[in-house]
């Protein structure tokens, strides 16, 4: 796995309520790096933020707005924040109900900003 | 969707539905076909199930070379099609899983879905029956059995 790919991640995994990170292959949605609780399963979650990611994009294309740089699904247990990144990567974060958006949001469009 | 055995259906359905996999072939590790979506002949089904037993037969023996633990997963990616294979042991003995896939999927969503379907036949094989071994002397009739099964002829 990659240092610093690693490297990129750390600031996400300090957040408050973070429950884990990962790059991953957005044409693959397979794991590129990832820093996960316990009991997370990353490879599920990576195909599935891809192809959600993949999906939204097409939609947000077709609408004409540009391709999307920033998503987030907001759930009763906590958001998924997900950020497509140079190199046909995106990037993932996992969060508890605790954390906050804007919090995240700035430190994810960072950290693309250093994968560029 | 065609299967020799029919506990296979409702897993394989789902896997099929649910990652756009456009062909799908279930095979024994000696590449008897157990099940298949998508093909549309039985000679392509046969030809698909030799090579990709044969695929995976290479594939052990180049490991055992090496020194390491078998392959359980294998993937030829191209731009438009990739080619999944994977072994997994059953109650009835070592399986192969073969699945074409394009664009409008992904390797990892095919992975997903193919380890929830390899669970759900392991919960769904009846245990009650022994492999059954196929002889030289019925070999032909099982594969009579087999196509009609699979193509309904």
């Amino acid at each position: 796995m990659s240092r610093t790919y690693l490297t990129l991640l750390d600031p996400l995994t300090r957040l408050v309520g973070a429950r884990g990170a990962m790059i991953v292959s957005a044409e693959d949605g397979l794991v590129v790096a990832e820093f996960l609780m316990e009991n997370v399963k990353g490879s599920a979650l990576a195909a599935l933020a891809a192809s959600l990611a993949n999906r939204v994009a097409r939609v947000v294309e077709t609408s004409g707005r540009g391709a999307p740089r920033f998503m987030q699904l907001q759930a009763k247990g906590g958001s998924v924040f997900v950020a497509p990144a140079p190199a046909d990567l995106i990037l993932v974060l996992f969060t508890g109900p605790e954390t906050a958006a804007g919090a995240a949001r700035l430190e994810m469009l960072q950290a693309v900003e250093r994968m560029g | 969707m065609r299967t020799v055995e029919p506990w296979v259906a409702e897993p394989l359905n789902a896997f099929v539905t649910e990652s756009s996999a456009r062909l799908t072939l279930l095979m024994t590790s000696s590449g008897q076909v157990v099940a298949q979506h998508g093909f549309a002949g039985a000679l392509d089904v046969m030809s698909a199930a030799a090579l990709g037993a044969g695929i995976m037969a290479s594939s052990q023996e180049l490991a055992a070379l090496m020194r390491w633990p078998p392959f359980r997963i294998m993937v030829h990616q191209g731009r438009a099609q990739g080619h999944f294979l994977c072994r997994f042991q059953t109650p009835r003995g070592w399986w192969i899983g073969l699945v074409v896939f394009g664009t409008d999927t992904s390797l990892g969503l095919i992975q997903l879905f193919f380890d929830q379907l390899v669970e759900q036949l392991l919960a769904a094989t009846p245990h009650e029956e022994k492999p059954r071994e196929v002889l030289t002397a019925d070999f032909e009739a099982e594969l009579n059995a087999s196509l009609r099964a699979l193509f309904g002829r």
